[in-house]
């Protein structure tokens, strides 16, 4: 089994969520609260949600898009933003431009629609991260696999999703480690490959334990 | 001001069965930073009502991870209590004329509890208005205070508010149920959820003969669609129009409906909704209206279960935790947009929401066409709920907040 010199380190993480000052009652005023709010509310309601209600699996994907279709009635909106995939990016700004641009195209082409008054308001909130060691780091396969097992949902979709904002890098914690720090890169790319939209994070990491058991039995 | 003593602990390794060992594991990792370090939760009342059933199971699970906090009532006279149940009203919306004397006797009795308790724990939690004026006993250069709202500030009375808002701007930060209830602070404002207890009498698993047993006290029959609606007897959870919406289902479904809420004989108000209610049933042997004892969880509990979909047609609600309630048994719930409901019932991923009679009425008849898509609907309903309601996440929320406080976030 290979020893990495800098081992692994699972992290504990919880979030506190923060309400903003801003809130949208018409999709115009969506696409205003959308250019003006801060990358951690950006990051709340696409990354965030996604992890806290990952046992969705059926047409659960950002909060934009659960109001598009729950509250504004505009499904056709609402298809196109649910459609918008978080592991596409590795920066909040590039994320937030596509956001605005499908709800801004939205509005324009729909003009009677972008300011009739949904049933309930968006209410812009942001996350407040704090993040602490879990106290086992590690150095093995052997030792990554125990680690994986042992890990809350949050800290698992801490490492397995939001780490791309964070790596700046179309991959994630655990890819990034078993390629750069194992040499197994296509285990790490197949972990890289686990769909979160049509997983739980149950079914993720469970898919996650079997390619690393298929790895070490290769080994 | 006095301590409440607590009496049940409740082992973690219990919670770990039902949530998984990890998940307790993340709260051990989260509370050692947290160990030897002081916490207080002040509150108006050690009985009755939602706060005090909330900090009567937190307080057993601090402990359980090591956690050094304490809980203390603040004490006052009637003339106190009057004057902070018109506060209550009004900053629900209802009219309210104040009379000056009123926020002097407000002052006072919080003047009067200040002086009984140091106040000196590094993390004040303060909850509701009555204790608000204490953050006048915070130490100079000291801890950390943070104000707990659980009602609904959503359409405050101004007057009420204006005088409450010099003491909640002088916190370090403030939490609310629901984005809808926060004001317009200088302090950061955070989300809290209230939570259920999925240990507690009224959430942990019955046996099928006591749900039995509980149907046939109350003559219903178990093998005819229940819908059923748990809350006190009060205009705001909109009984009568619960009676209604039933009436449109029981054209198209042989159904009856349970309206079951606390004993309205200490409740003048209470009472004569209930005749409103009596009224609207109109003597229909398929309309069971059920005055429960005050204290009655295991009841709740087996109607809960025993229901084929759960109701809470509010107009108004501050969180409506009987949703949670509902959910955790993975039961498909109605119910109205509002409040803090939208957050425990996301449409169409964990239940069904309405806005009006009809609404709810075509909702109900859909699920009773769908026992597919209900049972689904309760089965995310149950995992949102184990995600986000339960009591181990709450603790983890306020683990949190005290780990950002310290940091200065």
């Amino acid at each position: 089994m290979n020893t990495e010199q800098k081992p692994f380190e699972f992290f504990t993480v919880a979030h506190l969520t923060r309400i903003g000052n801003e809130s949208a009652g018409t999709l115009t005023e969506l696409r205003s609260g959308m250019r003006h709010c801060s990358d951690a509310s950006i990051f709340h309601h696409t990354f965030q949600t996604l992890g806290s209600h990952h046992f969705l699996t059926e047409g659960f994907s950002n909060d934009f898009a659960q109001w598009a279709h729950a509250d504004a009635n505009r499904e056709d909106l609402a298809e196109q933003l649910a459609a918008m995939d978080v592991r596409d990016y590795v920066s909040i700004a590039a994320l937030r431009e596509d956001l605005c641009r499908v709800v801004g195209d939205y509005c324009d082409s729909h003009k009677a629609f972008a300011s009739q008054e949904a049933l309930e308001r968006f209410y812009f909130c942001e996350s407040v991260e704090v993040r602490l060691p879990f106290g086992l780091p590690a150095a093995t396969l052997d030792e990554f696999r125990e680690g994986i097992s042992h890990l809350s949902h949050a800290s698992f979709y801490f490492h397995f999703i939001s780490s791309r904002m964070r790596l700046q890098l179309q991959t994630n914690d655990f890819s990034h480690w078993l390629a750069d720090g194992l040499g197994l890169e296509t285990l790490a790319d197949e972990v890289n490959h686990i769909d979160i939209y049509t997983n739980t994070l149950d079914s993720a990491r469970d898919e996650m334990l079997r390619l690393i058991d298929r790895e070490r039995r290769k080994a | 001001m006095s301590e409440v003593a607590i009496a049940t602990r409740i082992p973690l390794h219990d919670y770990a069965a039902l949530l998984g060992e990890e998940e307790i594991d993340e709260l051990r990792v989260l509370a050692k930073p947290l160990r030897g370090r002081s916490i207080e939760m002040i509150n108006s009342t050690a009985v009755g009502g939602g706060v005090a059933e909330i900090l009567n199971r937190l307080l057993p699970l601090a402990e359980e991870l090591e956690l050094d906090m304490r809980w203390d009532v603040m004490t006052g006279g009637d003339d106190f209590y009057n004057v902070t149940k018109s506060f209550h009203n009004a900053l629900h919306g209802a009219p309210y004329h104040p009379d000056p004397k009123d926020f002097e006797i407000f002052l006072a009795c919080n003047e009067r509890n200040r002086a009984r308790l140091p106040l000196d724990a590094e993390f004040m939690i303060i909850h509701d208005p009555q204790p608000a004026a204490l953050i006048d006993g915070r130490p100079n250069g000291g801890n950390h205070w943070a104000w707990r709202c659980h009602i609904d500030l959503s359409h405050p009375n101004g007057v009420v508010w204006n005088f409450l808002d010099k003491f909640v701007a002088r916190y370090e930060a403030a939490m609310f149920s629901s984005p809808e209830f926060s004001r317009n602070l200088p302090i950061p404002q955070y989300l809290f959820y209230p939570a259920i207890d999925p240990l507690s009498e009224k959430n942990r698993d019955l046996d099928a003969n006591f749900i039995a047993q509980t149907l046939a006290h109350y003559r219903i029959d178990p093998h005819r669609p229940i819908l059923t609606q748990i809350s006190r007897f009060d205009r705001l959870k909109d009984p009568v129009g619960v009676i209604r919406a039933y009436r449109i289902v029981k054209r198209y479904f042989d159904c009856q409906v349970v309206l079951a809420g606390g004993s309205a004989s200490d409740d003048p108000e209470g009472a004569v909704v209930l005749q409103e209610v009596l009224r609207e049933a109109d003597g229909d042997p398929d309309i069971h209206v059920i005055e429960l004892p005050a204290w009655a969880p295991l009841e709740v509990n087996a109607l809960q279960r025993a229901s084929t979909i759960v109701i809470q047609k509010s107009l108004r609600e501050g969180f409506g935790l009987t949703v949670s309630e509902a959910l955790w048994k993975k039961k498909p719930v109605v119910a109205s947009a509002v409040g803090g409901i939208p957050v425990q019932v996301i449409h169409k991923h964990t239940g069904l929401l309405a806005h009006s009679v009809e609404g709810t009425a075509y909702q109900i008849r859909f699920l009773l066409s769908h026992p597919e898509i209900a049972a689904k609907l309760g089965e995310h309903g149950h995992k949102h709920v184990k995600e986000n309601f339960l009591i181990t996440q709450k603790l983890k929320r306020y683990m949190t907040l005290f780990l950002a406080m310290s940091r200065g976030s």
